[in-house]
């Protein structure tokens, strides 16, 4: 057999908030790429054909599952892991904590994932339903939580952004 | 006494998982390891005759070719059980690191080393097996027919187990006038666990030892099967399990880690990889064991029970692994649960061309509860009870002892657990209501109940260990064989430990990683043991502790032991409360003492020969829309009596998420195969239907807490029974809505159209 | 890692040309929710893909001069949702994208790979279907406009010719003016899921909105492609607003459909399916039209 040649490509983008370069070989994914050669290994593999949202990070502000997203793709892009949400000083966002405090991880593999989701939704400033908030988080499994301590944590953090009482059931 | 043990302390891994730093298998692999890809078999049952391995090897990046022609003919066994010294009791060992007769579709027949996971993939594309190929049978009656294929010679017509129970005259019973007859089938799915981390692991060579770094349940007991798989001292292997992405039973057998092992032992011990894809674990891990049961009651028309008769079927598919354990748990629920005078039960475990199936959350009972409580909301409209006046009448009573485990029930766990939930969803309100609707949308209520016992005793051994070590600052470091794996043991015994020794929760630093070259002797995470078991060795350990701690401080205060207490960190004089110094201070002088240098440690096993029994019941309520073959699950309560809760935050989110499995298993997962070829239809996240966020209602757990007598902090078992009676919950509440009594689950919109047409409540 | 023998990157709709031109074997990578997913399977390991994931051009939404509804071929499944044009003129489109498997995949899937691979189940093909969609394709020659019944070769196969791209997906106002519709998915379970059958179905009321102008509908696995069924359409067109008409509507979909028994599901259940979902489909089209039922 042929010995394949190895196509290179040098990809510059935003990681967390710094910017980076890596020549990186064009047939890795993101997930390949972020896990690999930054070490952001919050982003995990699950099924690696875009099913279960484990390898979920957000690429100018929108969600994507990594793992079916060629790493050349993020040429000039914005893209958030959960490394990224940590204070300087070690200081968690609002969220990683009401993940904590609602006891929303368990073995906590889906968890980075969720969070990245949960952020996006956040960010956008809305009041969601209990429904609208389920359809948004809809492309994670869980088999652990139930789903039930996330949606608490989420609902939680959306309220207080939004300087409201949560309503009561 | 108890200051951490009740509360809802956060758990110690939650930092670190909110923060992406907790570090699972493959996120601690050096990434120049060798990539390992298993070549699956393509036919479900055969031999395979030749390998043609040429261009495999010929593929750049490609290391090595191992195929079933060089892989050892050692037979070892898989089962996460604790090993047996009596060869009776020993689990079946028929399993191989890569087989020449091929019993599934995606057995093992070969395996590719190369430098990267395209290589290993185009290595393993590139192969050419030649198979002869066998009959396959998939159905666990026609596996136990004779002529059937035969998959393991030495297990005739297929049956790898049987067991009975026999009460009083069944046969004479039934006879007696009067009595109505109810009969049903009972079938339920195969399934698989779908932890989100698929099971992976790496091995390498390290001063001539073999080190697996493992995503499994069960360090311990997976080095002694790769020592008896690879024919290694049990102690030339060490097992490494960091955190892991959940387990629910799959990983309570040793999955690849003895080939893992293998590979590396035949590329010179360097560092070798082997990952599961999400296709491998629905069709080559283990599955949770479909079986068909087979229910016969004669009831007087008072509702009492006069004969019961149980027949079992459990599918094992192609390989033994937890084998017989699991129907067997099944069947001796029947009799304990509705106690009958005249009881004949059997239950077969039988071979099948199916992925082999092994442990998974609830071991038996999800099966045995699905048939068990369909068929008392069966026989209660035979009968014209309700379905709480019939369980109220018949369920196991107060100070009901079962004869082989010693199990009692102590309080009236039953009724208290369903009136909770009675109260919660409104039942017997909505009960009334729902009863006799017509429409197209129906909603409607049901109640199941579930039986579990805790932990293996008196089946197998129980014991754990636990060592802990003193810190200079008088905190302390803790071991336990037993695994966090997501359920929150590590948090648990954190809070056990705090309140045992006596300091406070903060200075407790649980070890999560289990290395057995280091971790004390445990077997592990299953049987819903975590706590109770974990219990024993930790307040023995916490006691042999102490003692040594008060008799230093008699040594360094002169008081007599006697009159010495540790209360949250302090060593007290108990006469007169006073504190005379700190825990701290006294294992620092201990430790740098010139005259009697100590290092303050201590170490415990514990054999553990009691059990408990838990119990509870599930509510749902559904709305179902006949005309479109759908249901959906509005509401759903579980209540439970685990004991005394150790940690009610935790505790409740462990009952969602059984209760999430149980809503899967009622409503939509199954793996199917093609009964043509064997090979699994549906082994992906996307075709397997596990319920995502938007198919679940709102979960809502209770508890009731009766101390359970014979457990050091009054816990007993509630890892599994969370996922054990909801499905059947779901199963009545449908036919509180429709009348319609489904005999299956999962409960899918086929299921409905089936049944629908036969009730004429659809037009065919 | 992906198994690809070679990836080229279109940095124009003319760059692509030039790309499938020159690779005719490869495969052109839009999203990757497909290809990428079929690559890790093994399907298509050892292919070259022509990315024109970065093509911006053919990205959005647009009103051309005509009035005719321009969806850029790249425009992801969220962002045709969360479009006022989209939003305005043909909402039940977002509707039916909003229910590709999760939010994921809805920022990556495009339309124009929804219709590309020919699949039946898509969530988007039956709408468009409904709505007469114009499929445009760019190549060597220049333009091409096909209709979307047209463009449907047989089950994952379209008429994409020699160094053609798909560019965008085109409702002409006649299509959509006054036309309000319904989309449902059947399926398995409520997120992360492919169709069991999907049903699309729009009308058009008279302006008192007693009577039915036109009524169309589609469905998604109820054949190999997605289809239309002409005999409800025909028995509906100017019939009177009715619940009855819904029924006879509903029942007269079983004229035209066709699916096939799988293990997916069988047919007779997928029969029963589509017309209850016809029935509703169009009562909920009805309804949002402004008739009276």
């Amino acid at each position: 057999m042929e010995k394949h040649q190895i196509q290179y490509q040098t990809v510059h983008f935003n990681l967390n908030g710094k910017d980076v370069e890596k020549t990186v070989d064009v047939r890795a994914s993101l997930t390949d790429m972020l896990r690999n050669d930054y070490h952001t290994l919050s982003v995990k593999k699950g099924c690696e054909v875009g099913e279960c949202g484990a390898c979920n990070v957000l690429i100018d502000g929108e969600t994507f599952n990594s793992c079916i997203y060629l790493a050349v793709w993020a040429e000039g892009k914005r893209i958030r892991t959960l490394e990224g949400l940590m204070g300087p000083e070690g200081e968690l966002s609002d969220i990683q904590q009401a993940f904590i405090d609602e006891a929303a991880i368990q073995c906590g593999f889906c968890t980075p994932g969720f969070i990245m989701s949960a952020v996006e939704l956040l960010e956008s400033g809305r009041e969601y339903t209990d429904e609208e908030l389920r359809k948004l988080l809809s492309g994670h499994l869980c088999r652990c939580t139930g789903y039930e301590n996330i949606l608490r944590a989420v609902k939680k953090t959306m309220y207080r952004r939004l300087g409201k009482e949560m309503p009561t059931a | 006494m108890s200051k951490s043990v009740g509360r809802s302390v956060t758990r110690v891994d939650a930092r670190e998982k909110a923060t992406g730093r907790a570090r699972y298998t493959d996120d601690l692999c050096g990434r120049e390891a060798l990539v390992v890809k298993i070549c699956h078999s393509t036919i479900a049952h055969g031999f395979v005759k030749s390998i043609d391995t040429a261009l495999a090897e010929a593929v750049p990046g490609v290391v090595k070719v191992l195929t079933c022609f060089e892989a050892p003919d050692v037979p070892f066994p898989t089962a996460g059980h604790p090993w047996s010294t009596d060869p009776s009791h020993q689990d079946v060992a028929d399993r191989l690191l890569l087989n020449r007769h091929v019993r599934y579709y995606g057995d093992e027949v070969a395996a590719v080393i190369a430098e990267d996971e395209v290589a290993a993939a185009q290595g393993v594309r590139a192969l050419k097996v030649e198979y002869e190929e066998l009959p396959f049978v998939l159905d666990v009656q026609e596996a136990m027919a004779d002529g059937a294929p035969q998959l393991h010679e030495e297990y005739k017509n297929n049956i790898l187990g049987h067991s009975d129970v026999r009460r009083g005259d069944y046969e004479a019973a039934r006879r007696e006038p009067g009595l109505i007859k109810v009969e049903g089938w009972y079938d339920t799915p195969t399934v698989q666990h779908c932890h989100i981390e698929n099971h992976g692991c790496f091995a390498y060579e390290e001063a001539g030892r073999m080190v697996v770094v493992s995503s499994t349940q069960i360090p311990h007991i997976v080095r002694r099967v790769v020592g008896q798989a690879l024919g290694m001292p049990w102690g030339k292997v060490r097992i490494i399990k960091p955190y892991i992405g959940g387990g629910f039973g799959n990983k309570q057998d040793a999955l690849y880690e003895p080939l893992c092992a293998w590979c590396s032992a035949q590329v010179g011990g360097r560092l070798v990889k082997l990952e599961c894809s999400r296709e491998e674990t629905f069709a080559s891990n283990r599955v949770r064991h479909a079986i068909r049961t087979h229910i016969i009651s004669y009831v007087r028309p008072d509702g009492t029970l006069a004969a019961r008769k149980f027949e079992s079927f459990s599918n094992q598919g192609a390989y033994a692994s937890h084998g017989h354990g699991v129907n067997a748990k099944g069947m001796n629920a029947f009799p304990q649960l509705y106690p009958c005078p005249n009881v004949e039960c059997d239950s077969w475990t039988v071979y099948t061309n199916r992925p082999a199936a092994g442990a998974m959350r609830g071991y038996g009972i999800p099966q045995a509860m699905f048939a068990g409580e369909s068929h008392i909301d069966d026989i209660c409209r035979a009968v014209g009870m309700t379905p709480l006046e019939f369980r109220r009448k018949n369920l196991m009573p107060v100070g009901y002892v079962d004869g082989f485990s010693k199990n009692e029930l102590y309080h009236d766990t039953f009724n208290q657990c369903m009136d909770k939930g009675i109260e919660a969803i409104d039942y017997l309100r909505k009960y009334e209501a729902y009863k006799n609707q017509t429409g197209p949308i129906r909603r409607g209520v049901g109640l199941a109940v579930f039986w579990y016992n805790t932990a293996v005793w008196p089946i197998s051994l129980e014991s754990s260990s636990c060592r802990m070590v003193l810190n200079q600052d008088g905190s302390l470091q803790f071991q336990t064989g037993e695994t966090e794996i997501g359920q929150g043991c590590d948090t648990a015994y954190s809070q056990m430990v705090a309140d045992a020794v006596g300091i406070p929760f903060e200075h407790v630093h649980v070890v999560s990683t289990q290395d057995t070259d280091v971790t004390p002797f445990g077997t592990g995470a299953y049987a819903s043991r975590q706590t109770y078991i974990g219990g024993f060795s930790i307040m023995q350990t916490a006691l042999a502790l102490r003692e040594r701690i008060l008799n230093i401080a008699h040594e360094q205060t002169r008081m007599p032991v006697s009159n010495l207490d540790l209360v949250d960190g302090q060593i007290v004089r108990k006469s007169d409360g006073r504190v005379l110094k700190s825990l701290g201070d006294l294992a620092t002088e201990s430790l740098y003492s010139l005259e009697h240098s100590q290092h303050i440690t201590a170490e415990t096993t514990a054999q553990i020969k009691s059990n408990a029994y838990s119990f509870g019941c599930s509510f749902a309520e559904v709305e179902v829309d006949i005309p479109m073959c759908k249901v959906k699950l509005l509401r759903m309560v579980n209540v439970h009596d685990c004991g005394r809760l150790i940690n009610p935050a935790l505790a409740e989110a462990q009952v969602h998420g059984g209760m999430s499995m149980a809503i899967g298993y009622g409503l939509s997962e199954e793996l199917k195969f093609d009964e043509k070829t064997g090979k699994p239809l549906n082994g992906n996240l996307l075709d397997y239907k596990l319920s995502t966020f938007m198919d679940h209602p709102t979960l809502e757990a209770a508890f009731v807490e009766n101390p359970e007598p014979t457990s050091p902090y009054g816990t007993k078992a509630l890892g599994e029974p969370p996922a054990c009676s909801g499905a059947p919950a779901i199963r009545n509440a449908v036919l509180n809505a429709t009348g319609v009594a489904i005999d299956c689950c999962p409960i899918t919109p086929h299921v409905f159209y089936r049944k629908f047409c036969e009730a004429g409540l659809i037009e065919e | 890692m992906y198994d690809m023998k070679a990836l080229y990157q279109a940095k124009s709709v003319e760059d692509a040309v030039v790309l499938r031109l020159a690779h005719p074997e490869a495969q052109i990578i839009a999203g990757g929710s497909d290809v990428l997913v079929q690559m890790r399977e093994g399907r298509r390991a050892g292919a070259e893909l022509i990315s024109i994931q970065t093509l911006d051009e053919i990205r959005g939404v647009s009103m051309e001069d005509d009035g005719t509804l321009r969806i850029g071929s790249l425009t992801s499944f969220s962002h045709i949702t969360r479009d006022p044009l989209i939003q305005k003129y043909i909402r039940v489109l977002g509707e039916a994208v909003d229910q590709v498997g999760g939010p994921q995949i809805r920022n990556i899937g495009t339309i124009g790979g929804n219709t590309c691979n020919g699949v039946t189940s898509a969530d988007s093909a039956s709408t468009l279907h409904a709505w007469d969609a114009i499929v445009e394709l760019t190549g060597p020659q220049g333009v091409r406009r096909q209709p979307i019944a047209e463009f449907y070769i047989k089950a994952g196969q379209v008429d994409i010719r020699e160094g053609e791209i798909q560019t965008a997906i085109l409702i002409p106002r006649e299509s959509y003016e006054n036309c309000f519709g319904h989309y449902i998915k059947y399926a398995m379970r409520n997120a992360m899921d492919i169709a069991t059958l999907g049903t699309s179905v729009n009308v058009r009321l008279s302006a008192d909105k007693k009577t039915v102008e036109r009524a169309r509908v589609a469905f998604g696995v109820a054949g190999p492609v997605p289809l239309r069924a002409a005999h409800a359409e025909a028995l509906a067109a100017g019939q009177p607003v009715s619940l009855d008409l819904a029924d006879r509507f509903a029942r007269a979909v079983k004229e035209d459909i066709n699916p096939r028994d799988s293990w997916r599901a069988a047919k007779d259940f997928r029969l029963h399916i589509a017309v209850e979902s016809a029935r509703r489909a169009f009562i909920e089209s009805v309804k949002l039209a402004g008739g009276a039922l």
